[in-house]
């Protein structure tokens, strides 16, 4: 881990202005970013603690939804009561993911802004497109059992690793930040994250000085809501993929998929799929995929069980 | 060897390649990047203040410095275990402000005014809590070496059912929490126990959470 | 002591302390983060500065330039070794590669360097700033390619590569029934939870090591090899360790390092393996594949049996003894086995918990699955049908004792085998597909000379003291109950010091020898111990007893503290064995029993429940062998369900190095475990009448879930672990 200098952050205005000195990062609850900076795959020069700023509340918004804080963790997003009762696809897409410790630490805005857990990303002495750009892709042609099927390019095939920002998707999130020169801005999580491309390194829409403050949720829309992670290991580990899905009486509603891209992907076309059955869905939603001997067998995963969601939540 | 079958490589850049086609891959340190000089690593600190185990402490730190190691190299307080240093076994877990967190992954700065309760703070050999000596009558450990961890754990784990707080496998998100077997082995998951005495703490746990 | 005619009645057979379940002695400190493992001694003169080790980035090759001026000029740096600097190094004798590379690089994550600074995160940091160049060459890496240039190893550990009795050809041609199937399993990790770790501080020319080693004499022996200093001048500490499960057997580079770098700092040093270099740095369970073949008869007997199993190590390593268990198990007048052993150029392959058999029963015990489902025979019945008293290579040798059909009969009882439905995918539970499985265990119960002192110290307590290790075991408490049984003291006081090699020298903990092994030696020491004190008090040696802190003869008695009046009183014996374990085939056995869910969506696999009937002479302290049990049947559900080190074929390394990558198993998926021991003791084993249970927990166990799953979908795969990707290409779709 290289040196680097710390900062306290006592207000949001303290942060933004902290980041503009050269090299900053964030930092909140740490448990990505400082895991990557001891292998020093992050390397800030000066850190910006915003652990203690007042982003921990969630509150009701005038049009019915909520504005998450983006410091409430994991742990507090996934007990609110509004959440568990309205929103049960967060609070259960929360609590698939990580362990308890890890999820009393880490943070809303962090949860979404997690690198790959690609292994190929984490060992510095390999070729990484997203860790050192134009360096190639090892997963490509080494290990990628648990690596991207959509949305992937020829320079990379990492996988976002979260849960929550699948359940997010499918909830139509959107992310408010804040800038070092004080402008704010709305980012429809669906305009949120990048396709890897031949720029695999650039993840989000995001600028360097932009802080995410808070996610807002619409307002409740109702319907069964699942989510369904599969791993080989009954707990503490990343999905090979996983389903969000509210599905309404009727059969329509929403899906988003996570561990099969680069972010939590959802298809329109595959939503509306939703009443003629899970490999129509699939159809759409995973169309053209770009599979690997490793990683084929997500396809299949994919259709059954989402076949199995749909008919959990016929009933 | 001769020269043509090779490629040499370093950390920064490519030596010398002398054979563009050679089925031999180059390998370097890809995550480094610029040369740095020895007078960027000047080692950085600061000071923080926090209780650990009701014990007020005033540290002065190398930035870089995590919980972990604060408590284990700074306060002599080696309970806390180091298993990965990544939030991947959760052997450094203690308890901060009340909630269960991995040492690890967390900068000792980060904790000014915190709470610390590592498993020191919970008992002595002379003195144990009750979860410890549950740990040893239902011999839910082997090596020892997890076991302070999954202690601090286990009793953060009771506390969080006792405040409601939903687990993967609660059925019903919106009705009161139970210790059930499935809900303590899923609440413990982030403590990793390799010699594999899941089973005995599992009972562990159920017998200090029934009295 | 000399152990070579079968034990008779002793005061071990008192049974007031051994053999009654025990709370660990060494429990308190462990749960109260009190036992000071390697890395946290701090008794240590002078000092420590933190040592921080550079792992290759190649695999195969050599380095071509080394610079560590901008390292050995960052802040705090006190030293920077590499094999420039290091002086002329030997390889310990327990070690395939080199500890520290150079200028060769023999695999990925070999130790290329370390760096010694006032603080860990300096050396972390200065590691960084390590310039190594790299001449890359061409290794083997995938043992399916290499197979067919695979060697014979000759001996391995005393077992010759290849086996033969009868005519397996002839035999296996004419059976009605075959079986011919090839089974492969991965590279597996022990990944124990605390890191190889050491403290080194030399003293002129004397060096001590606290470091958490499973062998503390082979450690103090390579240790001295390496650095070529005399083994006199190696003074070895290892009290608490954190796991080994056999890879803690062997010097790693952490200990080597720490004393290069504390030499060339001038101060001690502490070093953990960074946990990310562990894997590729340190010693793994080696794949194998493993072709089967069973023919028998109609009415369900084996008349032919041939077991292969080729793997793969580094030039100089040895293979992946998975025949072992095959030569002993079953009945069969037609047999072969056969190991072979191919070049490859990943890290080296060694000893994990039962090797040979733990990976070898994965196979074959799916293999007489198969068998019985083709004879539609039930698979409890099939191993039963073809049970063996005598060792079926060598009919004269009979087993010391042999108790597989009772652990089966009774194991199926207990767990409620007649619900099991042969045929399979018929049992459903919600979105489940349920199925039970089962499987025999059979794994060695070695024994090894070792030694102990005990002393009767001035206020009546024993203490004893050996290098013996405990490293999860339980070694403390079983050594007390020992001593305790042997003095007529309750536990309470007996103190046990262990892991020291200025103690005498023990068995270790390895190859499940040690429970049995150390307390012998102890009880050897302890019977000098109770000559000497009759002695003293004028009691006839011969037939005095020991009860209540009393010697007692006859009418008369005298308390111990008598004979210690003035000093203490020392003893001092080791147990050796003569070739009571060539006579008898010394063993021990178990019958697994386990029921898993299918989802029937995901092929997701969650055990459900688990049963072992284990038979393994005396148990020592019922307690923490039953510990030791469900230990090894997590790990053995790991090894059906999850483990495997991913090999890049390509780039040559185990790539998914570290905790998140490699899963092991977590609480969630291990539900209660049952584990019951039958009633025995053996006389041929030692006059301690124990064997061991400490790899018997993890033998057969990984089969038995195989079949469960096998009987719960009918998909049968024969390539471990067992991962859903595998299950649903095959699973009909979920209705």
């Amino acid at each position: 881990m290289k040196p680097f200098t710390y900062q306290r952050a006592e207000t949001t205005q303290d942060a933004v202005r902290g980041i503009k000195t050269p090299g900053a990062k964030f930092i909140a609850g740490s448990t990505n970013l400082l895991d990557l900076m001891k292998l020093q795959i992050e390397q800030p020069a000066h850190l910006v603690d915003i652990s203690k700023l007042p982003l921990n509340k969630i509150e009701d918004t005038e049009e019915g939804g909520l504005r998450i804080g983006g410091l409430v963790t994991n742990t507090d997003l996934a007990a609110n009561e509004r959440i568990r009762k309205e929103y049960a696809v967060l609070s259960r897409a929360l609590l698939a993911g990580a362990s308890g410790q890890l999820r009393n630490k880490a943070s809303t805005g962090g949860n979404f802004l997690q690198r790959t857990r690609c292994p190929y990303f984490y060992d510095t002495n390999q070729p990484c497109n997203k860790r050192k750009p134009g360096t190639g892709c090892s997963a490509i042609d080494g290990y990628s059992r648990s690596l991207g099927i959509v949305g992937v390019s020829n320079d990379c095939i990492a996988t976002h690793p979260s849960d929550m920002a699948v359940a997010m998707r499918v909830l139509d999130a959107v992310i408010e930040t804040t800038d070092s020169e004080g402008n704010t801005r709305s980012i429809p999580l669906e305009k949120f994250y990048v396709l890897p491309g031949s720029k695999p390194n650039v993840e989000t829409v995001l600028k360097k000085d932009e802080l995410i403050t808070a996610v807002i949720l619409p307002k409740p829309v109702g319907g069964t809501h699942i989510y369904r992670k599969v791993r080989d290991r009954a707990s503490y580990a990343f999905a090979l993929i996983s389903v969000a899905a509210i599905i309404f009486e009727d059969g329509t509603g929403r899906v988003a998929m996570g561990g099969v891209a680069s972010q939590p992907w959802r298809v329109k076309a595959a939503d509306n799929q939703l009443p003629n059955g899970a490999k129509a869905v699939i159809a759409k939603l995973l169309e053209n995929p770009k599979t690997t001997e490793d990683n084929k067998f997500k396809v299949t995963l994919a259709e059954r069980v989402l076949d199995g969601v749909i008919k959990e939540a016929r009933g | 060897m001769k020269l043509s079958n090779f490629l040499m490589m370093s950390r920064r850049n490519f030596l010398f390649a002398t054979a563009a086609s050679s089925a031999f891959i180059a390998i370097s340190k890809f995550a480094k990047a610029t040369t740095s000089t020895p007078d960027t690593h000047k080692t950085n600190t600061n000071t923080v203040k926090m209780t650990v185990n009701g014990k007020p402490q005033e540290l002065t730190l190398d930035t870089r410095t995590t919980l972990l190691d604060a408590l284990r190299e700074h306060m002599d307080l080696t309970g806390t275990k180091k298993g990965c240093d990544h939030g991947q076994c959760g052997a450094c877990t203690v308890i901060v402000n009340g909630r269960r967190i991995n040492s690890c992954l967390s900068l000792a700065l980060q904790h000014d005014g915190d709470e610390v309760t590592t498993i020191e703070g919970l008992g002595n050999p002379d003195n144990m809590h009750p979860m410890q000596a549950a740990f040893v009558k239902h011999d839910g450990y082997q090596c020892g070496y997890c076991t302070p961890g999954q202690i601090c754990s286990a009793v953060a784990t009771l506390d969080e059912i006792k405040q409601g707080i939903p687990s993967h496998v609660t059925e019903d998100l919106t009705a009161e929490q139970k210790v059930t077997n499935m809900e303590i082995r899923e609440r413990m998951s982030g403590n990793i126990c390799r010699c594999g005495a899941y089973s005995n703490m599992a009972e562990a746990i159920s017998e200090v959470a029934g009295g | 002591m000399k152990f070579d005619t079968p034990a008779t009645e002793n005061p071990i057979d008192q049974q007031k302390v051994i053999g009654k379940s025990t709370d660990r002695i060494d429990g308190p400190l462990k749960t109260t983060g009190t036992a000071p493992y390697a890395y946290e001694h701090k008794d240590i003169p002078g000092n420590v500065a933190y040592g921080y080790i550079i792992g290759s980035a190649i695999p195969r090759g050599r380095i071509g330039g080394i610079d560590t001026l901008a390292a050995k000029t960052a802040p705090g740096v006190r030293a920077v070794v590499t094999y420039q600097n290091a002086g002329e190094l030997d390889k310990g004798d327990f070690n395939t590669a080199k500890l520290l590379a150079g200028p060769d690089i023999q695999h990925y994550h070999q130790a290329v360097a370390v760096v010694v600074a006032d603080t860990f995160e300096q050396a972390r940091s200065a590691a960084e700033l390590v310039d190594v160049k790299y001449i890359k060459d061409q290794g083997n890496y995938d043992l399916s390619k290499v197979k067919d240039s695979a060697v014979s190893p000759g001996k391995t550990n005393g077992q010759p590569a290849d086996t033969s009795r009868g005519n397996f050809d002839e035999a296996f041609a004419s059976a009605p029934v075959t079986l011919d199937e090839t089974y492969t399993t991965p590279d597996q990790s022990h990944s124990m939870m605390e890191p190889h770790a050491s403290i080194a501080a030399w003293d002129g020319d004397k060096l001590s090591l606290w470091t958490s080693n499973q062998m503390v004499e082979w450690g103090r022996g390579d240790v001295a090899k390496t650095l070529k200093i005399s083994k006199d001048n190696v003074r070895l500490m290892s009290p608490y360790i954190g796991g080994g499960f056999g890879g803690k057997l062997f010097v790693r580079a952490d200990a080597i390092m720490a004393a290069l770098g504390a030499k060339a700092a001038g101060r001690p040093v502490k070093i953990a393996l960074q946990r990310p270099l562990i894997m590729n740095n340190t010693t793994h369970r080696p794949a194998t594949i493993q072709r089967i073949r069973i023919g028998a008869d109609e009415s369900g007997k084996i008349t032919a049996i041939g077991h292969e199993s080729w793997s793969g190590d580094l030039e100089g390593g040895g293979p992946e003894t998975a025949v072992n268990q095959t030569r002993l198990l079953y009945a069969g007048e037609n047999r072969m086995t056969s190991m072979r052993l191919a070049e490859l150029h990943l890290p080296e392959g060694n000893a994990m918990r039962a090797p040979g058999e733990a990976p070898g029963l994965m196979a074959l015990e799916i293999a007489i699955d198969e068998m019985a489902e083709k004879l539609n025979m039930d698979p409890v019945e099939f191993r039963v049908v073809n049970d063996t008293q005598v060792d079926p290579e060598n009919p004269e040798r009979p087993f010391s004792q042999r108790q597989l059909v009772k652990c089966l009969r009774d194991g199926a009882e207990k767990f409620g085998w007649n619900k099991r439905n042969a045929e399979p995918a018929q049992m459903r539970d919600g979105d489940w597909l349920v199925g039970m499985g089962v499987a025999a265990a059979i794994r060695g119960a070695p024994v090894q000379k070792s030694a102990a002192r005990v002393r009767l110290e001035t206020d009546g307590s024993v203490t004893v003291e050996t290098d013996m290790t405990d490293i999860g075991t339980g070694s403390y408490t079983i050594i007390a109950q020992t001593a305790a049984e042997m003095m007529g003291l309750p536990l309470n006081m007996i103190k046990v010091k262990l892991g020291d090699s200025s103690f005498p020298v023990s068995s270790g903990s390895g190859g499940q020898w040690g429970a049995n092994s150390s307390t012998a030696g102890v009880y050897a020491a302890c019977v000098k111990l109770r000559e000497k004190i009759a002695d003293k008090l004028g009691y006839d040696k011969g037939t005095a007893e020991f009860s209540g802190g009393q010697i007692k003869a006859d009418d008369k008695s005298a308390p111990l503290i008598q004979a210690v009046s003035d000093k203490p009183l020392e003893a001092e014996d080791a147990m050796e064995y003569g070739d009571l374990d060539k006579k008898y085939a010394l063993q021990t056995f178990g019958g697994h029993f386990v029921e898993v869910g299918v989802n029937a969506y995901s092929g997701e696999i969650r055990i459900r429940r688990m049963l072992a009937m284990c038979a393994a002479g005396r148990i020592l302290n019922p307690k923490s062998a039953r510990s030791q049990v469900i230990g090894g049947m997590t790990m053995a559900a790991g090894a059906a369900l999850m483990e495997h080190l991913a090999v890049d074929k390509k780039r040559g390394f185990f790539v998914n190095h570290d905790l998140a990558g490699y899963e092991v198993p977590v609480h969630a998926d291990i539900p209660h475990q049952d584990v019951i021991f039958l009633d025995e003791a053996d006389d041929k084993s030692s006059p301690m009448k124990a064997k061991g249970v400490g790899e018997l927990g993890i033998c057969g166990v990984s089969a038995a879930i195989a079949n469960a799953i096998y009987n719960a979908t009918g998909v049968r795969i024969r390539d471990y672990p067992i991962t859903l990707d595998k299950l649903i290409q095959d699973m009909p779709v979920a209705i």
